[in-house]
């Protein structure tokens, strides 16, 4: 379906992207190649015959299957700015709630609040753990000052959690997964420039999240103007020193460079999303209806929702776990070893009056 | 014109008694219509909103000039420690020989610090020192040249991204709606389909009741109007805030060469009245209610801030029991804090004196007895 990012050949447990349950059959891409499944044989090496090694693709996979995975996104911005129907467009289904179904009077929160809803979705017998985090209250106060601060305690926490049970004795054997793995951070598509609230989030919570910026409602920019804000957009985040993923250091060989490198030239992401379908060019397909015509939402000319959701589904899904798990919270379990000098590993039974040690 | 028409029209009747009950002072408006002529007319425009909403494309949009061609815009780093500024441009406009002289005041770093408490404090300021301004030259000696600087209109351009009105939105309107004409747009109102447009209105204007903020109302048709013209106002109010889009750029639409903005999916058309509320706006601000705009900043709000202005000497004056000073006929030019400083000071240091005096005074009549 894309071209910018090609499908995933290597062997990861990937999702055969076939229709969802819930909504209508989409043009279908075939299901991407998994590796050799008990193929290969005399593949130039030394082998004098076909041992199967193989085939470990094809156990792993099943493993993943029967466990399933979880994934957590949390999406930051302001109010109104789309982000939970773009999680909804994403993910095919009613993950997330609206805010303007929410009473009059819990429009704006006085802090930053942490919302987070969990849905299990299925696909191809591939079950997922979604749990969409939300932040409704960033950036509408008129006094906006350490608004990120919930949010940089409340990933901090997540961390926290997930170290404590690792160091357990008796550990779990599979430690629920709270982690934020992906941050999409909404910028206002004001066709200028990034304001300084974008700058303060980014530069505070880049070193702990993957953050992918995304402009939000890009329904208002018209070509040239989208072109020029995201070269800004890009100029600016470089200038401050504003690393997202894919973030450069971490790109592992040339192909992965050259892959990142080309997600990094269109990023960010203008985005419009929709859970509405109307008719148009003979199929029903997700979009806007205006006066003036029909936005399609999978349409790569209209915006770049494709682009966003084949790289942060279709190929970077593992790898934004892995890179949180690897990274972000290796990070974080390193300072907080170094800070208290060791960490008294702690029964499964949890006392608080040891707990407090950490 | 009409009268001398009708004068004509006597004459050829020539009928002489009709002729002496006519006075003529029915020529007035036309007299009054030439003076103005000659004189042009000048209107201030305020625009106030965040970066980004369109303001200056709209200003260009509606006065189809060029106000804004040199602008450079700073990146979010050189942002960090701006204040909100005011900017000045004017602009003389001439259409079928009148002449109008347009200012336009814009107010650049309006809500986008991160801390954007009182951010509306310098505009407050700047309408206050305008009025200010007015009130010294009128009560001066020379009135034949005053300028008048004071603003008429400020449109306050409303993100569409949001679900109403924002607490920022909500705290300038209040600060400002006794001072000056407050006209609400939603702004860059391409990105809402007509449902959500209908909604955010419903939304802004409950809101804006709900907070008590008192926008500029169109004035009341008088009963004795064409039914089509009261239609035509009952659908204009009911339409507030009128959702706008802007554009410089000339594009091929329908086979006709119209200002919008070209999509891949299609063109939006500023003029057109099914995609947005440009031509009602525009129609509002300059073909019907320019003159009205005028007449409720000098009624209202300009005799406000002179109220005020003047109840405040009043009660400074009795306050320091200067009743035996000569009071003017006409209000002094409020004194600034440090002249005022001083004249107390030498006030206190002559109290003191005279004490000194009179004490003196009793000690040599004590001597002498």
């Amino acid at each position: 379906m894309s071209d910018i990012v090609p499908p995933e050949v290597r062997p990861k447990p990937a999702v055969p992207a076939k229709p969802f349950h819930v909504a209508p059959p989409n043009s279908v891409p075939s299901p991407q190649g998994m590796g050799g499944e008990g193929q290969g044989s005399g593949r130039g090496s030394a082998l004098l015959g076909y041992i199967g090694i193989d085939t470990i693709i094809e156990q792993m996979r099943k493993k993943t299957m029967k466990t399933g995975f979880d994934f957590n996104i949390m999406v930051v911005g302001q109010s109104g700015l789309g982000k939970s129907t773009l999680v909804n467009t994403l993910f095919k289904s009613q993950v997330s709630r609206r805010s303007t179904s929410w009473s009059r009077d819990e429009k704006f929160p006085k802090t930053v609040e942490i919302k987070s809803v969990s849905h299990v979705i299925e696909e191809g017998g591939v079950k997922m753990k979604l749990t969409v985090i939300d932040t409704p209250g960033f950036g509408d106060q008129i006094n906006n000052e350490n608004c990120w601060e919930p949010i940089s305690k409340y990933i901090n926490e997540q961390y926290e959690k997930f170290l404590k049970e690792e160091v357990n004795i008796a550990r779990k054997k599979r430690i629920p997964d709270t982690r934020v793995h992906c941050c999409l951070y909404f910028i206002s598509p004001t066709g200028h420039s990034l304001r300084q609230l974008d700058i303060e989030f980014m530069k505070h919570l880049s070193r702990v999240v993957n953050i992918i910026p995304v402009i939000a409602k890009s329904d208002t920019l018209t070509l040239d103007e989208k072109t020029e804000f995201k070269q800004r957009v890009r100029k600016e985040l470089e200038a401050c020193g504003i690393e997202c993923y894919p973030q450069k250091e971490f790109d592992e060989d040339m192909e992965d460079k050259s892959d990142n490198d080309k997600i990094r030239e269109a990023m960010p992401f203008a985005v419009v999303g929709s859970d509405k379908e109307y008719q148009a060019s003979g199929k029903r397909i997700l979009g806007r209806k205006t006066p003036w015509g029909v936005v399609e939402v999978e349409n790569p000319n209209h915006c770049e929702f494709s682009l966003l959701r084949d790289f942060m589904i279709r190929s970077h899904l593992q790898d934004l776990k892995e890179v949180t798990h690897n990274i972000h919270y290796e990070t974080y379990r390193a300072k907080r070893l170094n800070d208290n000098g060791g960490l008294h590993p702690i029964s499964s039974s949890g006392q608080d009056t040891q707990e407090s040690n950490l | 014109m009409t009268t001398n028409i009708r004068y004509k029209s006597r004459l050829m009747k020539s009928e002489d008694s009709e002729d002496k009950q006519y006075v003529g002072f029915a020529t007035l408006p036309n007299q009054v219509h030439r003076k103005s002529v000659k004189k042009g007319f000048d209107f201030t425009l305020m625009v106030a909103g965040e970066s980004g909403l369109g303001k200056s494309t709209l200003v260009n949009s509606l006065f189809l000039t060029d106000l804004y061609k040199d602008r450079k815009l700073l990146n979010a780093e050189e942002r960090i420690n701006q204040t909100v500024e005011i900017t000045k441009h004017t602009v003389d406009i001439e259409e079928k020989g009148v002449k109008l002289k347009l200012t336009i005041v814009d107010t650049p770093g309006f809500g986008d610090a991160v801390n954007n408490n009182e951010c509306w404090k310098p505009i407050t300021d700047y309408i206050d020192q305008q009025f200010e301004q007015y009130f010294r030259d009128e009560s001066g000696l020379n009135r034949k040249n005053i300028l008048d600087n004071r603003v008429h209109c400020c449109l306050y351009f409303i993100p569409p991204f949001g679900h109403g009105l924002r607490p920022v939105d909500v705290e300038f309107m209040k600060a400002l709606h006794e001072k000056v004409n407050i006209v609400p747009l939603i702004s860059k109102a391409d990105c809402l389909t007509p449902n959500e447009v209908k909604k955010l209105k419903d939304r802004v204007r409950d809101e804006i009741e709900r907070f008590g903020i008192k926008v500029y109302q169109f004035p009341e048709c008088d009963s004795d109007e064409e039914e089509e013209f009261k239609q035509m106002d009952k659908e204009l109010k009911e339409c507030t805030p009128f959702a706008v889009i802007g554009s410089n750029t000339v594009v091929e639409a329908r086979g006709q060469r119209v200002r919008g903005r070209l999509y891949p999916w299609g063109i939006v058309e500023v003029e057109n009245q099914s995609h947005c509320d440009f031509v009602k706006l525009r129609n509002i601000l300059i073909r019907s209610h320019m003159h009205d705009l005028k007449d409720v900043t000098c009624d209202v709000h300009y005799e406000n801030y002179r109220a005020l202005c003047i109840q405040e000497m009043t009660s400074k004056l009795a306050q320091d029991n200067r009743t035996d000073s000569p009071l003017p006929i006409l209000p002094l030019p409020t004194p600034d804090v440090e002249t005022e400083r001083l004249i107390k000071m030498k006030d206190e240091e002559l109290k003191r004196m005279q004490e000194m005096l009179e004490k003196m005074q009793q000690q040599m009549h004590e001597k002498d007895q």
